[in-house]
């Protein structure tokens, strides 16, 4: 830690709360068996997501996680699963069996890839956060746009992908065309 | 008197503004003055939500020819008091078959997220005072987010009554909120377009600024003083001209159907699926769901009414404040304070209120549409509609930058109304091509031997 550390801020206080809770609830969403319960167990980590993001100062991060993930795709998730009417599945007839070992093995080497990532030394200066401004709407279109940057290809490519998948659930749900 | 108004707390509670870099605000003071905002803001909900209540009952019986409540209190008003304490002495019953953590649960989750989007509405142009969160760069995304997840409440207490009926009525809710979320996102994006910011203090701000109504939007952070020479056609609704208005009406449109309101509310169609997804609720529960519905009609009205019809603006600028002559007479303080506290949050409550009004008048009048109708609506009308006036937007704003302000403007209009005359020709003819198949077919017997008893006819197509 670099000498002038400013001890125990609000902000470490809220991380702490909140990637406990994001922790928690994530195991709390693997563990659980009812499957409504467990989707709900994973908007409330997403919230706690967004909280982080916000601490990081990704503004509009936090905003589109929430109107993304919780606010439509869980809502979709939830939706599936009360029109199917699902019940706690019965373990011994669990079809995925045979894909446990596996699970494993792929879950150990994601652990083993974080956590060289995390054991890695940091950057030498340390990427800074501090501006308030990097993380608004503003700031990453005007990133996101720059011809400058490399990275407006990659997203309008990325924008072709999402039509495509479109007109792929409208032509496999249109009976006839 | 010195003595308070002159002492170090006094100003850094209400005299220093976060604006000005000459002075430091502490954090104690920063944590008070959220507290007394969050206070504000939610008092104000709160309170009103009762008024509105007795407001509907006794408009909607007026424009039905009844009385409506009048007896408890002058005309009535007590009215929603008296409810809401029976509502809370009622026996809270819990059906035994529910899911009973989710079922208790689902009303809390139908009420916070509505009385959380008061956050970013604000009632008057002070960065200290305006809002609850008058700084929160990102206020429009927090409105649409905190909107998304409106849906979850609905959707618990449909799932967790146990009841086919209040299953039906809460998907159906949540499936309309869904598909009209689309349509009032993209007429926030037609003002976003026009403003280029996404605080709310700045797009009210920008709606007072002088400048021709079509203006382009290149304002990102910046709130403006505003104009005495502004008004109403400044605001949003009249910019871009016909484009302004018809995002509006999609934003009206998509904010009934949002909030479940009636004519455009099928959660609660008693004849199909009883009261919907609060069927099993009762006391002070089905409260919850009651009064979120009702602060969700304030919230959404507010939202309008700062995205596209002026805020905390007066329709003419020079009554948005009191007149710089009475300087002479009155101390600056208190100018600025009641031009703060009183005429902008006036003005907003006026307009507020007219809104609600217009809410009660469509329940008054129009009939319910089916839900397939609503559907429909929804996805083939109210959706391409905002789409295709957003784009019109963006090319009116590219062709401003080329042709001129007002040139460029006209041939976004033209192009336009092209495509309005090419989807007339298209309906056209496809009407056409309808009735010329109702003409040419015949009534023809459906099986062609002799049978006993006479057949019952059918419509083919004759080859």
């Amino acid at each position: 830690m670099p000498p002038t550390s400013p001890g125990v801020t609000g902000e470490m206080i809220l991380f702490i709360i909140f990637g406990a809770a994001a922790i928690a609830t994530a195991l709390v969403m693997v563990l659980q068996t009812n499957p409504v319960r467990s989707a709900l167990f994973l908007v409330l980590n997403l919230f706690c997501v967004a909280v982080l993001y916000l601490l990081l100062n990704a503004w509009f991060l936090a905003a589109v996680q929430v109107l993304v993930y919780t606010g439509a795709i869980m809502v979709l998730f939830l939706f599936v699963i009360m029109l199917l009417n699902l019940g706690t599945p019965d373990r011994e007839a669990d079809r995925l069996r045979p894909q446990q070992p596996i699970a494993v093995l792929s879950g150990l080497v994601l652990a083993l890839i974080i956590g060289g990532v995390v054991l890695s030394p940091l950057p030498n200066p340390s990427p800074t956060l501090r501006d308030d401004r990097l993380g608004t709407v503003e700031a990453i279109g005007r990133n996101l746009f720059d011809p400058a940057q490399p990275w407006l290809f990659p997203f309008e490519v990325t924008s072709i992908l999402l039509l495509i998948a479109v007109i792929g659930s409208v032509v496999l749900a249109k009976r006839r065309l | 008197m010195d003595a308070i108004f002159g002492s170090e707390i006094w100003k850094q509670l209400f005299v220093y503004s976060v604006t000005d870099p000459a002075h430091h605000i502490e954090v104690w003071a920063h944590v008070v003055r959220s507290l007394l905002r969050i206070g504000i803001g939610l008092g104000f909900i709160l309170t009103i939500v009762p008024g509105l209540i007795w407001l509907e009952r006794r408009l909607l019986s007026w424009m039905q020819g009844r009385l409506g409540p009048n007896r408890v209190g002058w005309q009535g008003l007590a009215q929603p008091i008296a409810d809401g304490i029976k509502l809370f002495f009622k026996e809270d019953i819990i059906p035994t078959n529910v899911d009973r953590s989710l079922y208790i649960l689902a009303p809390g989750v139908a009420l916070a997220p509505v009385l959380m989007s008061v956050a970013v509405l604000p009632w008057n142009g002070s960065p200290d005072w305006g809002a609850v969160a008058p700084g929160l760069n990102i206020g429009i995304l927090f409105l649409l987010a905190i909107a998304s997840i409106e849906v979850y409440g609905v959707i618990l207490a449909g799932w967790s009554s146990n009841n086919k009926y209040s299953l039906l009525g809460g998907l159906r809710a949540s499936s309309q909120v869904i598909s009209y979320e689309l349509g009032m996102g993209l007429s926030i994006i037609a003002v976003l377009l026009m403003t280029g910011t996404l605080a709310t203090q700045s797009i009210v701000g920008e709606q007072g600024i002088i400048g021709d109504p079509i203006n382009i939007g290149n304002t990102a952070y910046t709130v403006y003083p505003h104009s005495l020479n502004s008004g109403f056609w400044h605001w949003h609704f009249l910019a871009f001209f016909p484009f302004g208005l018809v995002a509006a009406v999609v934003y009206l449109i998509s904010m009934v159907a949002e909030t479940n309101r009636a004519r455009l509310a099928l959660r609660e169609a008693d004849t199909e699926v009883e009261a919907g997804f609060h069927t099993e609720y009762s006391s002070m529960k089905f409260a919850m769901f009651f009064m979120g519905e009702y602060a969700n009609m304030l919230i959404v009205s507010a939202i309008a009414i700062t995205l596209f019809f002026g805020g905390w603006l007066a329709p003419w600028g020079a009554l948005s404040q009191i007149p710089a002559s009475a300087g002479a007479y009155l101390p600056a303080w208190l100018i600025n304070t009641l031009n703060m506290a009183v005429i902008a949050p006036f003005w907003f409550g006026i307009k507020l209120f007219l809104l609600i009004c217009f809410f009660i008048w469509l329940r008054a009048t129009l009939p319910r549409l089916r839900y397939d109708m609503l559907m429909k609506f929804g996805w083939k009308g109210i959706l391409p509609i905002g789409l295709v006036n957003v784009v019109l937007i963006a090319l009116s704003m590219a062709l401003q930058q080329s042709f001129g302000r007002l040139r460029g403007h006209l041939m976004a209009v033209a192009v336009g109304l092209g495509i309005c005359f090419v989807l007339f020709v298209i309906k056209m003819a496809t009407y056409r091509k309808r009735r010329l198949d109702t003409e040419t077919t015949t009534i023809s017997p459906i099986r062609r031997e002799p049978a006993a008893l006479p057949v019952p006819a059918r419509r083919t197509r004759e080859v």
